[in-house]
């Protein structure tokens, strides 16, 4: 039988996407559904001094308006891992008190029969301020800077070894610059949304997120009910990209109202309303020092960020997260610093510190290369870490210096002339720049159901869901392999809080994370279909032993010998079985200190103990990791061509070459890739959210005002995967993908833009204006 | 939204009755009146769809000229082989506007009457004097990259958002009107207003006019022409700059010419100062580079748009190299 997983099969669920027969969450038809309408604030700071309803109240087909007046109290919540509830301001629980502290703060929500209705009706709403200076503008407040704590995850915000400022002095080349990156916004293609129906003392919540396990926590606190009460659906999510990896207001704000006015409430936020009240990437400026001997080695590396967060809670890029380990160095000192502004609490965006931080690092790492007159990619080989030498530990598996030879083939590196603006075509300078990529390979633990049933077909249940990233698909890839059947026999269930907790999609950790359990739980019910088996006597595989016998095409039989074996159907219709299932948690994270034992007596308790006989699951949790750390690393390579007249950057080629471990299939892999170039093309040329300089509230709130790329702007791109599977990480070997795709992009767009026309732009994105 | 009451016009003499009464409005395309609607910008209590009309016809006339029937959609007047072969600017720059989708819905009359994308202006929550007449203008010290540099007043500073009226300015097109007291015709550079003291004004039609026809008066050097634009994307952005230009060329001397820019004029620019230095010289950059500097002579930069002075003319003067080189 042939293996599935690698195969780039379609996506299982692509032809429902495309004829809309998958239902995201603001298109589930219930009964009596009432719509919801939120009312943002118009100042930046201050108090509401009285909301004015009245007007709206009498507007047709409006159930009522929900202010702080009236709504419902809500708990604080405790946690912080986005696995287990997030929710994305702490401090501003929806509607509590009268405090604004960010332009397009919900303020009221009014509920009528349509969504029409609710929207003329919110117009119509009279809030009175007592308005207050705002901190606006990101510069002007560098001078309050302070050190955060952890940042996601737990990561060190602050970082060093060895002396980096003393090295620096003696080094004997050095360079040092200051790159600046601008808001950015996810802009995910479905807004965010959530329905709410109560009935009883019971919670149904339809939510466009990234974590229904988490969604189930948080509402379960928040609200004060009990988590068994809490249902929570994503069964098809249009991109998240972080935005809603924490939870934001309008998934409380849909089960509040949908209480107070005993009618299912749904809430679907504009496209302006996401921009406001739904997370962005923070503001960085960071100041990059870099010391190097004239042979070429570093010897001191400094990386020093400011970023911005609210005043209702502390989000940290960590743009040097990835400083201390991506190169050799003696020396290294990686700082963080906060400034808070009354904007919106900032949150993950894809590769939240990674992205911008390579950004930064790449382009100095170019700027070095230059003053060494040394080539970019044997400066960064010269460099090259064998180890990660802050945490003193070998990687699982690395394969970067393939990556950087097999990008210079696929680009053309060898036509680059190293000095930058000498190479024309007609009226445009040609230019070509690379960087690395990186991304830690995150695992965390994770729990899956497998049943087997007599008519042939098997079925997977986990609470993770497939945020557009292909996750149905390559999960059915997993579970087929280990049941032994063909792809079309399985069906993959997510985004159901009912089923064992799944990864939350973030971090790039669910394929890492999810599928071993998945193919744990396969594996596991194989073994029972075969423990039967042997103990039947009609059976051909009577009395064989377990570890002789393998499972193909819808069979199990002896490995040695393929026709002495069976149908498992018939293993099941003999023994009077309509079905087997197994339940199996793989307790494994690449961050020690969060494998999570269950409390007693809960279902996850239940799915601990099956483990414990479960070989696939104990042969994985036995592997010896504590030595290792996990990382993916890829090298990113781009050819541009700028019309230095008009300043006008077109994007020739990208090639990209990563290193990821097990291909899980190459199309969703490639995809992700692609998706990832084309986030950081965006982000290296010409995204950017704009605040109004003097009342600090957003002004390019739609995406004719925040542009992202279009498809006349996407050149040829060449993904190419390393292929080795990580022996470390997980028995399927794959690291996830979704987040290392945009590391290192702008920095090579930004490089190779450098190469055309000797401009170095440290201030994203580069448009038109900063080239003439 | 505010409710409405929706009348589906059978011909011209219905719309314009229709239209006759205070807060009624016309729609066409509805690719910018329905986002306006949408947002609360634009509250008519009365809308008129026309898009039964008959004013979908491109007449070629007897001298080469050319009338344009309002409802001719953007995308059929761009592919039109008259056009492109008498008026290539006017078929480049409707190609260069918006995506196919909004081309294949937008209308001629429509085009022309579009709103300005001035981020202000699309925002309630802000000051704006186009919008709300004597509230201010949030963008003059704001944000103001995507602003107007020429035209510009001390209560409005938006650009005209189109392509399409940029080759139309260049090429001295004339609006024909009907509204119940006849027909009448407005020359181009009449119709759109500058923004002056009121802002909220923007084009020389009353209550009621209805946009029937453009028509081109014939230009045979227009053959040659050429719309460049420059932008932050490919494609589906409005332009930073753009200049629409065509000339004519005898013996290295330049005979005729016709020159207007886009994404820096409060309305549609023609220049005619440029035009004047241009004809009678001789066909060289520095002549370019002379009558570039003459069309942004009057330019006035706010905080984030200072670049567009000097893109503006780049843009110019690469546009009139290109037309140059048309063989
Ligand atoms: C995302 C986006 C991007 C765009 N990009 C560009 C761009 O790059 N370049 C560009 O030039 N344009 C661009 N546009 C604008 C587009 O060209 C206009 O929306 C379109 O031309 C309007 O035509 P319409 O028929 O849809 O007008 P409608 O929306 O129907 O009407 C617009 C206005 O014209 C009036 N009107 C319509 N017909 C008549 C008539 N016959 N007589 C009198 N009044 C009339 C209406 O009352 C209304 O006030 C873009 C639009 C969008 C939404
Ligand atoms: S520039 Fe004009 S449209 Fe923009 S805010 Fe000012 S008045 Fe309004």
């Amino acid at each position: 039988m042939n293996e599935s997983l690698g195969k780039p099969i379609d996506r299982v669920e692509g032809r429902l996407k495309v004829t809309g027969a998958a239902t995201y969450a603001a298109e589930y038809q219930i009964k009596n559904l009432a719509y919801g309408v939120p009312v943002l604030s118009t100042i930046t700071k201050g108090r509401v001094k009285s909301i004015d309803v009245q007007q709206a109240q009498k507007m047709p087909g409006v159930i009522g308006v929900m202010t702080s007046e009236n709504c419902m109290m809500l708990h604080s919540p405790a946690g912080s891992d986005p696995g287990s509830g997030k929710f994305a301001e702490k401090d501003l629980l929806p509607l509590q008190n009268d405090r604004v502290l960010y332009g397009g703060q919900y303020i009221a929500v009014v509920v009528a029969e349509t969504t029409e209705q609710a929207e003329r009706a919110a117009a119509l709403i009279g809030v009175t301020y007592e308005e207050q200076k705002p901190a606006v503008g990101f510069e002007n407040h560098f001078a309050t800077a302070y050190q955060p704590g952890s940042g996601l995850g737990g990561a060190k915000t602050q970082e060093k070894r060895g002396d980096a400022d003393a090295a620096m002095k003696t080094a004997a080349v050095t360079t040092d610059e200051t790159y600046t990156t601008p808001v950015y916004s996810h802009t995910a293609m479905e807004p965010h949304a959530t329905i709410a129906e109560w009935n009883g003392e019971k919670l149904t919540v339809y939510d466009a997120t990234q974590s229904v396990m988490g969604v189930q926590a948080l509402l379960s606190t928040i609200l004060g009910i009990p988590k068994e009460n809490t249902q929570v659906y994503a069964l098809y999510i249009g991109g998240g990209f972080g935005s809603k990896g924490f939870t934001w207001a309008n998934t409380l704000l849909a089960p509040m109202a949908a209480k107070q006015f005993n009618r299912p409430v749904k809430i679907e936020l504009k496209r302006q309303q996401v921009f406001s009240a739904a997370g962005r990437r923070t503001q960085t400026q960071q100041k990059i020092g870099l010391g190097a001997g004239t042979d070429g080695k570093l010897v001191s590396v400094k990386h020093d960020t400011i970023s911005e967060t609210s005043f209702v809670d502390e989000f940290v890029e960590t743009a040097g997260v990835a400083t201390p380990m991506i190169y050799s160095s003696p020396n290294v000192e990686v700082k963080h610093s906060l400034v808070r502004l009354n904007r919106g609490t900032p949150c993950p965006m894809r590769a939240p510190g990674e992205s911008v931080g390579t950004y930064a690092l790449e382009v100095a790492m170019d700027e070095m290369a230059r003053k060494l007159k040394m080539d970019p990619i044997q400066f960064r080989i010269a460099n090259h870490s064998d180890m990660d030498e802050q945490k003193k530990k070998q990687f699982s598996s690395k394969y970067l210096k393939e990556c950087y030879l097999r990008g210079a083939e696929s680009i053309g590196w060898n036509d680059r002339n190293p000095e930058p603006g000498q190479t024309k075509q007609g009226n445009l300078l040609v230019g070509y720049g690379m960087a690395t990529a990186t991304y830690p390979a995150n695992r965390s633990a994770s729990s899956a159901k497998a049943t087997l049933y007599v008519d042939g077909h098997a079925e997977i249940l986990c609470g993770t869901q497939d945020i557009g990233t292909g996750t149905y698909t390559v999960m059915t890839q997993v579970a087929a392999d280990a049941f032994g059947l063909p792809v079309e026999k399985v069906k993959v269930k997510l985004g159901n809080s009912s089923y064992p907790k799944g990864a939350q999609s973030g971090g790039s950790q669910v394929s890492a994370s999810v599928g071993p359990a998945i193919r744990a739980a396969a594996l596991g019910a194989m073994s029972k279909v075969i423990k039967i088996a042997i103990a039947d006597h009609k059976s051909p595989l009577y009395d064989k032993k377990e570890e002789d016998i393998m499972a193909g095409n819808g069979r199990i039989h002896l490995k040695d010998n393929a026709n002495v074996g069976e149908a498992l159907v018939d293993v099941l219709r003999r023994n009077g079985m309509d079905k087997v299932e197994a339940q199996a948690k793989t307790n494994v994270s690449t961050r020690a200190q969060q494998s999570t034992t269950a409390p007693d007596g809960s279902p996850e308790a239940k799915i601990e103990e099956e483990s414990k006989t479960n070989a696939a699951v104990q042969a994985d949790e036995k592997t010896e990791r504590k030595d290792y750390v996990f990382h993916s690393f890829g090298a990113q390579f781009a050819k541009v061509l700028v019309d230095p007249d008009l300043g006008t950057i077109r994007v020739e080629k990208i090639a990209s070459i990563m290193d990821i471990g097990t291909v899980m299939n190459l199309k969703t892999a490639t995809n992700q890739i692609m998706g990832g170039i084309i986030f950081g093309m965006g982000m290296a040329l010409m995204e950017e959210t704009k605040y109004d300089p003097i009342n600090g509230r957003i002004v390019t709130r739609d995406m004719a005002q925040y542009l992202v790329p279009v498809n006349a702007d996407i050149p040829e791109i060449d993904v190419q995967f390393i292929g080795k599977p990580d022996p470390y990480i997980s028995p399927i070997g794959a690291r996830g993908i979704g987040e290392i795709g945009i590391t290192g992009m702008a920095a090579a767009i930004a490089n190779a833009i450098y190469n055309a026309t000797g401009r170095r732009v440290r201030d994203l994105p580069i448009t038109p204006d900063k080239l003439i | 939204m505010e409710p409405f009451k929706l009348i589906r016009a059978q011909d011209n003499l219905q719309a314009i009755h229709s239209a006759g009464i205070k807060q009624s409005k016309f729609i066409a395309g509805g690719t910018n009146m329905l986002d306006l609607m949408k947002l609360n910008i634009e509250t008519p209590r009365q809308v008129v769809d026309i898009n039964k009309l008959s004013l979908y016809k491109i007449e070629e006339m007897p001298d080469e000229g050319v009338r344009i029937g309002a409802l001719v959609k953007n995308s059929d007047l761009s592919y039109n082989p008259f056009i492109k072969t008498h008026f290539p600017m006017l078929s480049e720059a409707l190609l260069s506007g918006a995506s196919p989708q909004l081309r294949n819905m937008a209308s001629t009359g429509g085009n022309l009457m579009q709103r300005t994308r001035c981020p202000y202006f699309y925002n309630t929550d802000f000051a704006c004097n186009k919008r709300l007449p004597g509230s201010g203008c949030a963008a003059i010290n704001g944000y103001n990259r995507m602003n107007a540099v020429l035209g510009t007043s001390d209560q409005c500073i938006a650009t005209h958002p189109s392509d399409m009226c940029v080759a139309l300015a260049a090429l001295g097109a004339i609006i024909y009107v009907q509204g119940a007291k006849g027909i009448r015709t407005i020359p181009f550079a009449d119709f759109h207003l500058l923004p002056a003291q009121t802002p909220h004004l923007e084009h020389n039609l009353r209550q009621g006019e209805l946009i029937t026809h453009i028509e081109i008066p014939a230009l045979p050097f227009a053959a040659k022409s050429h719309y460049l634009k420059v932008r932050d994307r490919a494609s589906y952005e409005f332009a930073l700059t753009s200049a629409a230009v065509a000339l004519d060329v005898q013996n290295g001397i330049i005979r005729q010419a016709r020159i207007a820019l886009g994404g820096v004029g409060t309305k549609p620019w023609r220049s005619l100062d440029a035009e004047k230095a241009l004809i009678g010289a001789s066909a060289t950059e520095s002549t370019y580079k002379r009558a570039a500097d003459l069309a942004l002579a009057t330019a006035n930069p706010y905080k984030d748009n200072a670049f567009k002075v000097e893109l503006a003319k780049r843009t110019l003067v690469r546009a009139l190299k290109t037309v140059e080189g048309l063989s």
